[in-house]
């Protein structure tokens, strides 16, 4: 059996006894073998000394075994991780930020605690995943949809604390934005109620999200306050039709007329779901050098040049796609109306898309350009990086660098400029660059995803890239939405105003909340107060007097 | 995965599971719940077919319902390690119980 750090080993042994007394010995892994199915399957530190490893597991069924658990965990100091169905690949996974920590796997809690049809709504423990509430409503015969991200696996709770997104529409594609209230169970095992869960038979818990006083809940998303055990959702009512369709702009600096009209069809909520800006061109400019270095200058010439050499591909410089939901004469009506927003835009083509009516048979959904876009769970991007003619070795998993720009045309080409030039020079493992896409109502977020091997020096050089793009996208005034446990301390920095001060304020909080500073370790960058930094100099220092830590107790 | 590793899992394997035999109709619902949304038929949105469709090269079904070699010893040595993008499956997802009727199910009829 493997031993967290700071703990000792009788205190720890007496602990286990008594987990196993609070939740069945079945329940309690020690084996290194079934703490091993923990490891992070996609770690960029896979087999190096500073992987992330567990010493035990926990699988509690019951928010009362949960406040159990953490009440003995908070006697010896024990360090908590909780996960919820464990699947945040690319984030972290299963493993914790501070190696040895204990895993508390919430998996077993996972009943759907209710759907309501009539004010759309769903309460539900961690452990349901997009799949099994998905299902249910099937099997229901309910009109609701749900809003998932892609890979169908995970936990809507655990999505939505890491800020999770999907792909329909406002407000419920943005998971953390579409909860309403919570069940927390804290450090010393003590449960509460946000929202007007607080109030004894509430009535609009799920419903009605402010309750009385200061909101509380935004303190639990990418954090380590608190054990989050129940959750609410809204959901919308199923949709009646949907329509995709793409408009097209000829020139280089027709994007920021592209981009200008977009924003604003979104802010006046024409678009209430995502778009995105791409370059048609891309593939031809980077294979042509000349190209390339015009497209990196871009004075007056270059563009130019580099238009006639659109013009001269008969390709169109930029183009957007834009999808709508709702009743059929809205969602027709309204992409005319985007249409026509465009139409001064010398050149500007448009291409119609999907146009599909519900319901549809889920055989049906699955033959759709992308069944995610209209809420069906799915495992489809797991294509990425599958084993295939294009990459016959396959990949051992992924992460993203995702940094959060203005929705403007000139931050789109900035951004693409800008984090192009770093991985040009370092080289490395690049898959894929996702054209900035507006994940969240009023940004576009980059996604620069890398693969992860199974061999330590690339892994090594994919996180030196990932560390400069950090460094400099923040130079720029651009940070991360969101980040693997790797790179946690390294984003939470980025974020430096007046000295941390926001950081500073989350470790006020920690304290206080959790002042044996047992939750989840080092979790955006928040590290309890008997391992951070004692000179109280930023993360740089913390992560170092973690890494010492580890090392000598685990 | 390390050698002892492997070991381990074999003789757990085949300590606990050889000598009890799967409940198929268990394992059906194991396989519809865990695996059919990366294994079922139609590459194009299974990821589990799309990979298993480019080894084989038609010399074996990409389907895991359709092949006829599988083993339970096999199938625990996937689930509980993984390969390339495919996680290993923790034990409050998949039971030691779950992956033997899981590998009844997956193995032709003895």
């Amino acid at each position: 059996m493997r031993y967290p750090p700071g703990v000792s080993q009788s205190d720890f042994d007496r602990a286990v006894r008594q987990f196993e007394s609070s939740i069945g010995a079945e329940w309690v892994f020690t084996d290194e073998a079934d703490v091993d199915l923990y490891r992070d399957a996609y770690s960029p530190l896979w087999g190096e000394e500073e992987e992330k490893i567990p010493s035990i597991a926990l699988a509690p069924q019951s928010a009362e075994e949960v406040q159990s658990l953490m009440a003995i965990c908070n006697e010896f100091q024990i360090p908590v991780y909780p996960v919820s169905t464990g699947k945040n690949l690319g984030y972290g996974g299963s493993a914790p930020v501070l190696t040895g920590s204990v895993v508390l796997d919430l998996k077993r809690m996972n009943r759907i605690i209710e759907v309501n049809e009539e004010n759309a709504f769903a309460l539900v423990e961690p452990g349901v995943s997009y799949f099994d509430l998905y299902n249910y409503i099937q099997e229901k015969g309910l009109d609701l949809w749900i809003d998932c991200p892609d890979p169908g696996w995970g936990s809507l709770i655990g999505n939505s604390l890491d800020h999770g997104v999907g792909y329909t529409v406002n407000p419920y594609r943005d998971h953390f934005e579409a909860h309403c209230g919570m069940e927390v169970v804290l450090a010393d095992g003590d449960i509460v109620r946000t929202g007007m869960g607080a109030l004894p038979n509430a009535e609009t818990w799920q419903q009605y999200r402010w309750g009385y006083g200061p909101w509380m809940d935004g303190l639990f998303a990418q954090s380590n306050f608190g054990v989050v055990t129940k959750m609410g959702f809204w959901l919308s009512p199923a949709p009646e039709a949907f329509r995709s369709g793409s408009v097209q702009v000829m020139r280089y600096n027709d994007v920021h007329e592209l981009v200008r009209i977009t924003a604003k069809m979104m802010y006046s909520g024409i678009l209430n779901s995502n778009a995105g800006v791409q370059s048609p061109m891309q593939f031809a400019i980077g294979q042509n050098p000349e190209m390339h270095e015009r497209y990196e200058r871009a004075n007056e010439e270059d563009i130019r040049i580099l238009d006639e050499f659109a013009r001269s591909n008969n390709t169109p410089f930029w183009s957007s796609q834009f999808k709508f939901y709702g009743p059929r004469e809205i969602v027709d009506s309204s992409w005319e109306y985007v249409k026509r927003q465009f139409a001064d835009i010398d050149g500007v083509r448009y291409q119609d898309q999907e146009s599909l009516n519900f319901p549809m048979p889920y055989e049906e959904l699955m033959q759709t350009a992308d069944e995610n876009h209209l809420g069906v769970p799915s495992m489809s991007v797991f294509q990425l990086g599958n084993r295939s003619n294009f990459n016959p070795a396959g990949t051992n998993g992924h992460l993203g660098f995702s940094p959060v720009v203005p929705m403007t045309g000139e931050a789109v080409l900035e951004s693409n400029k800008v984090l192009g030039r770093v991985l040009r020079e370092m080289g490395g493992n690049t898959v894929f660059n996702v054209p900035p896409y507006s994940y969240h109502q009023r940004t576009f977020t980059i996604l620069v995803g890398f693969t992860v091997t199974r061999d330590a020096d690339t892994n090594r050089k994919t996180r030196e890239i990932f560390r400069e793009l950090v460094k400099v996208a923040a130079e720029h005034g651009w940070g991360e939405y969101r980040t693997h446990t790797a790179f946690m301390d390294d984003c939470a920095a980025a974020y430096s105003f007046n000295d941390n001060a926001l950081l500073r304020l989350q470790q006020t909080l920690k304290d206080a909340i959790d002042p044996r500073g047992i939750i989840s370790a080092g979790r955006y960058g928040i590290w309890p107060k008997h391992i951070r930094d004692t000179e109280g100099k930023g993360v740089a220092t913390i992560n170092v007097s973690k890494e010492k830590e580890g090392d000598s107790n685990v | 995965m390390s050698r002892p590793f492997l070991l381990l899992v074999l003789a757990l394997v085949s300590s606990e599971l050889f000598a009890q035999v799967g409940d198929r109709a268990n394992g059906k619902e194991v396989y519809e719940h865990w695996c059919s949304s990366c294994h079922a038929p139609g590459a194009r949105k299974h990821p589990g077919t799309s990979a298993l469709e480019f080894i084989y090269k038609g010399e074996k079904s990409g389907v895991l319902e359709e092949r006829l070699d599988l083993t339970p010893e096999l199938v625990a040595l996937f689930v509980r390690n993984g390969v390339k993008i495919m996680p290993p499956f923790r034990k409050t997802e998949i039971s030691d119980k779950d992956l033997l009727d899981l590998g009844a199910y997956l193995s032709p009829q003895r």
